[in-house]
């Protein structure tokens, strides 16, 4: 057997740190990992336009989606047109109207469609801090348990939806 | 000329940091400042949340101050930082597990370094 040849062993460790940094630059930065997968939805009660409310009480019970959005957010728009055709097919969708007003979001949901349950509105982005948000759109699954299952961080396509949402709801709808 | 304008430019931010954040004590001052530095805009992820204008980031520079003036530690700071945006908020990332080839791989590199050289002239 031939020996090692150790003068070749700096050219082997820049090839693969070569590969593995070549790599890294694929990945999408914002495209973080969250810190509250797992963990139980943060209480909160919101006021909602028309009286209504919206808790995170009244979100237990079912598996749900938790929308965060705004009518100032460009992304918001092309992503409703996919939340209207889930409300459509029963999927429970809650919304959480980021640093918004009230009648922005109204004429903003005229426009494009309501496809939400029930909306909180939350004007000083609290709720969303709580839920480690860091800009509209994300949506997030929530379980019966009201323990979040998962997060989307930017616009929900149907792709996106069958691959990552669906699996996951059918698991979850099967445990209690 | 320009240097000039530069410096009352900055001296003006500084100015008006402080008339947003007023902090009782010096020390508390110092603390809002460094914290802010070594926490990362989400938005924005190559600076600091001192030096963001992100909307995000104006609200967390709020509620570090909050929390600086209630008297709360950087460790409690940080802590309620990184149980909502986890350690990517950090510019320092913590030693842990996941961390430990970030931090060591340095000095393993180092060794190798020293076996080949020694390997090679020996």
């Amino acid at each position: 057997m031939k020996t090692f040849h150790w003068r070749l062993a700096p050219f082997f460790i820049f090839l693969a740190l070569a590969v593995v940094f070549w790599r890294g630059l694929a990945l999408d930065p914002h495209h973080l990992p969250s810190a509250k997968v797992g963990q139980p939805l943060p209480p909160f009660e919101l006021q909602s336009f028309d009286d209504a409310k919206l808790s995170s009480k009244s979100m237990l019970g079912h598996v749900s989606l938790l929308n965060v959005w705004a009518s100032w957010c460009m992304a918001c728009a092309d992503e409703q047109q996919v939340l209207m055709q889930l409300a459509k097919q029963g999927v429970v969708i809650y919304g959480l109207n980021y640093k918004d007003t009230m009648g922005n979001a109204k004429e903003w949901l005229g426009e494009w469609g309501n496809p939400y349950e029930q909306i909180g509105e939350d004007v000083e982005g609290k709720v969303a801090i709580n839920l480690g948000v860091y800009g509209a759109p994300e949506t997030f699954l929530i379980d019966k348990q009201g323990i979040i299952r998962y997060r989307h961080v930017g616009a929900l396509t149907l792709l996106i939806w069958e691959k990552e949402f669906l699996p996951l709801i059918k698991s979850l709808e099967n445990v209690g | 000329m320009r240097v000039a304008f530069f410096l009352i430019a900055l001296l003006i931010n500084t100015v008006y940091a402080d008339a947003i954040y007023p902090l009782p004590t010096a020390k508390q001052e110092a603390q809002f400042k460094h914290l802010l530095a070594d926490l990362r805009c989400l938005v924005c992820q190559n600076q600091d949340l001192a030096d963001s204008n992100a909307g995000l980031a104006k609200d967390l520079r709020a509620e570090v101050y909050h929390r600086v003036k209630e008297g709360q530690s950087d460790n409690e700071i940080i802590k309620y930082l990184t149980d909502r945006y986890g350690d990517f908020i950090l510019f320092n990332p913590p030693m842990k597990g996941i961390t430990a080839l970030l931090w060591f791989a340095p000095w393993m590199f180092l060794g190798f370094g020293i076996i080949i050289f020694w390997r090679r002239f020996r």
